[in-house]
């Protein structure tokens, strides 16, 4: 494993000058995937910020072969190019020699929603191929409407804080669990903030034979209503606070990396989730007098969901 | 030519067997399952290099034809009815995006209600996806539509998608004798398959799927059209080239008996059949009845039947499809729009066998009996008829 000196030394395969936003998690998110592999990546990307900014006609910010088709397809999509590959290469109409990965991205719209079928069966059919869900919970590239990752109590434009309604009412679908039982020989949990946790959970990821999943929390300054240079920042205190848990299935056996890895050896490390929730203008409404129930229930759940995730590191490794 | 008994799926399989395309993705749906479980047997029994791609939905078996096809492979797809309404949004990108997918579609008609049996409702309902439209009056047909829309979609100058279309159950589930090439001969008419910019060249990346504003997509889409108006020509050439091999030429339609006819029907797919049946005993019996078997209804032959139809004393169009609030069936409005300006011809529509209604013999005499009363009368009474409905 290189240094991150080292790593960020080596050439750039999304160049810079593309649309995204300043602060925006999704571009860190794509230099720390393509920086854990040195072989050739052909990358699909479903309809969503980081596809409509990086490659505006007749512009491209992608060195590497890229395809998007549509919003609910990336897997779809590229597990035909994985398998045009595979049936070319043993036709011998590719070199013997050639090695390629194939990525496909979403955000969580694109992931735990619309795509899910798509992701799902590609997964299920066993295509080597890597799959990225760039989280920032919520429809960014529409204006921030609630997705199934949007956090409980976030105001978004379709579940915006209001007199009777105090944000979304449900908590977020946890995608990790259902790509977990998808059985596939490698599922992650990552975070834009820990540069060589994510990198090398992407190494294991194009390393693994068979298909691979990894769920990347990429902070929104726009959508969670912060200042754009603290997106960083936004993603640690996720982690810190174990709303987002940093952790790897490794056909099956779980473990806890990073941040998450410490907390579980010093509990009283972890802070409350308002220490997260506070900085972000979506939760606002949280700090009223009337929402101190809902700040309470929101607390129970994060602890309920980072106890279950003890567990389940504790069963698969006894 | 090998002469075998098939069914309209089996000899559609078939001519995938020696096709040989690099990729196969599909989900199964009545009536194309018995196609995609035969090309199955194909593949296990490794007589195929395929990777057959068998996805959760028609969505995503398009979805991967399309990042197969965009990869560089021959690619191929197959679906019938909802299957088709279902990967309906992957269908306009894989034509905008000019892949040379080949899709065989089963015709069925869509819900509602739900039916398995034969209408054209599915194909028609793609009509203006930019894909080429095919249509077959039995097996043999679709065996050789197959093998030249191959051709077709690859040709340079079309780089369009092709559906292959055959009437579910009538033509998919009917045995029938099918003269079928040897490999070799196939092989050599296809040829090899020469990508443009294919995403696996990753020395030389390629950016597939841009986002395209107001100030590119209309450039290309006129593009897109210009590719479905090469095709034209395209299928003429292909056709002819085809007849070399197989001593039957494939225009963009077939005339039947229309030589000295006064009255003539038109109409797509197998109902071509029985209408030759009625032609052939009413012939004998002295009446100038005609045929003409459309082939392709996308690019559709304006000028050409524009160039015929003049000379006939009444025309009728049978739509195996509605279209709901139009007047008429989208065959007939085609045909008319084709004839404006040339009113000297009664074009009368009749909108026939949806949701598998059977269509007889009595119903195409029927039909050749209002055409003698119009012309005897010179007067239209119905210009839309439902033929062989409860009213």
């Amino acid at each position: 494993m290189p240094t991150i000196k080292e790593i960020v030394k080596q050439p750039e395969r999304l160049a810079p000058g593309h649309r995204l936003c300043a602060g925006c998690g999704a571009p860190i998110a794509v230099r720390q995937i393509l920086h854990a592999t040195t072989d050739k990546v052909v990358v699909g990307c479903a309809t969503g910020c980081l596809e409509v900014t990086t490659t505006t006609y007749p512009f491209t910010a992608w060195k590497v072969p890229f395809i998007h088709n549509a919003f609910e397809n990336s897997a779809a999509t590229v597990s035909g190019v994985e398998a045009a590959y595979r049936s070319l290469k043993k036709q011998g109409k590719l070199p013997a020699d050639k090695k390629i990965k194939f990525l496909a991205m979403g955000g969580d719209g694109g992931t735990y929603d619309i795509g899910f079928q798509s992701l799902s069966g590609a997964m299920e059919r066993g295509h080597n191929m890597v799959y990225v869900c760039y989280d920032n919970g919520a429809y960014m590239n529409t204006g921030i409407q609630r997705s199934s990752a949007t956090p409980k109590g976030a105001s978004t434009t379709t579940s915006p804080a209001g007199t009777v309604q105090q944000g979304k009412k449900e908590f977020p679908k946890n995608m990790t669990a259902c790509m977990i039982a998808h059985d596939i020989p490698y599922v992650a949990q990552a975070s834009i903030h820990n540069y060589m946790d994510a990198i090398k959970k992407f190494e294991k990821a194009f390393l693994v034979e068979g298909p691979a999943f990894v769920n990347i929390l990429a902070p929104c300054p726009r959508g969670w209503r912060y200042p754009g240079e603290k997106t960083v920042e936004m993603a640690r205190l996720a982690v810190e606070s174990c709303f987002w848990a940093l952790f790897e299935v490794e056909n099956g056996k779980y473990r806890l990396t990073g941040e998450s890895a410490r907390l579980a050896k010093n509990p009283d490390k972890i802070r409350p989730v308002m220490d997260w929730m506070q900085e972000q203008g979506r939760f606002r409404h949280l700090k009223l007098p009337k929402n101190a129930d809902l700040v309470v229930e929101i607390q129970e759940e994060v602890k309920r969901r980072w106890q279950w995730l003890l567990k389940l590191v504790e069963a698969s490794n006894s | 030519m090998t002469r075998k008994s098939m069914t309209g799926n089996e000899a559609v399989a078939y001519a995938m067997l020696q096709v040989n395309p690099d990729v196969v993705a599909a989900y199964p749906i009545t009536p194309q399952t018995s196609l995609m479980q035969k090309f199955a047997d194909y593949v296990a029994d490794g007589m195929v290099d395929t990777e057959l791609v068998t996805t959760d939905s028609e969505h995503s078996a398009m979805s991967a034809t399309v990042g197969a096809s965009a990869a560089g492979a021959r690619a191929m797809t197959a679906t019938s009815s909802n299957g088709l309404a279902y990967m309906w949004e992957i269908v306009y990108i894989a034509s905008s995006t000019r892949l040379p997918i080949v899709m065989p579609v089963v015709n069925r008609a869509l819900s509602g209600p739900i039916n398995i049996h034969c209408d054209h409702s599915d194909a028609m309902g793609a009509r203006d996806s930019g894909w080429i439209q095919l249509f077959s009056e039995n097996a043999q047909e679709a065996y050789e539509n197959m093998i030249q829309a191959v051709r077709i979609a690859e040709h340079p100058d079309v780089l369009t998608p092709v559906m292959v279309c055959l009437d579910g159950f009538i033509i998919s589930h009917g045995m029938e004798t099918v003269e079928v090439f040897d490999t070799e001969t196939v092989k050599k008419f296809i040829g090899t398959y020469t990508p443009q910019n294919p995403l696996l060249d990753v020395d030389n990346p390629t950016t597939y799927g841009p986002l395209d504003l107001f100030d590119y997509y209309y450039e290309h889409k006129r593009q897109q059209i210009e590719g479905m108006e090469k095709s034209r020509d395209v299928i003429l050439d292909i056709g002819r080239e085809f007849a070399s091999i197989c001593g039957k030429t494939y225009g963009h339609f077939e005339e039947y008996k229309t030589d000295d006819a006064e009255s003539v029907i038109l109409v797509l797919g197998s109902t071509a059949g029985t209408t030759k049946g009625v032609i052939d005993k009413m012939r004998a019996q002295g009446e100038k009845v005609g045929l003409i078997k459309l082939r392709t209804f996308r690019p559709f032959p304006h000028q050409e039947l524009a160039g015929i139809l003049g000379k006939f004393k009444a025309v009728a169009v049978l739509d195996r499809a509605a279209s709901i609030g139009s007047l008429g069936g989208p065959l007939f409005t085609e045909v008319r729009c084709a004839m404006l300006g040339q009113d000297s011809v009664p074009i009368v529509n009749y909108i026939y066998g949806l949701g598998g209604r059977n269509i007889g013999m009595a119903d195409i005499e029927s039909v050749y009996q209002d055409l003698s009363e119009i012309t005897a009368s010179g007067q239209v009474k119905n210009l839309v008829t439902y033929l062989g409905v409860r009213e």
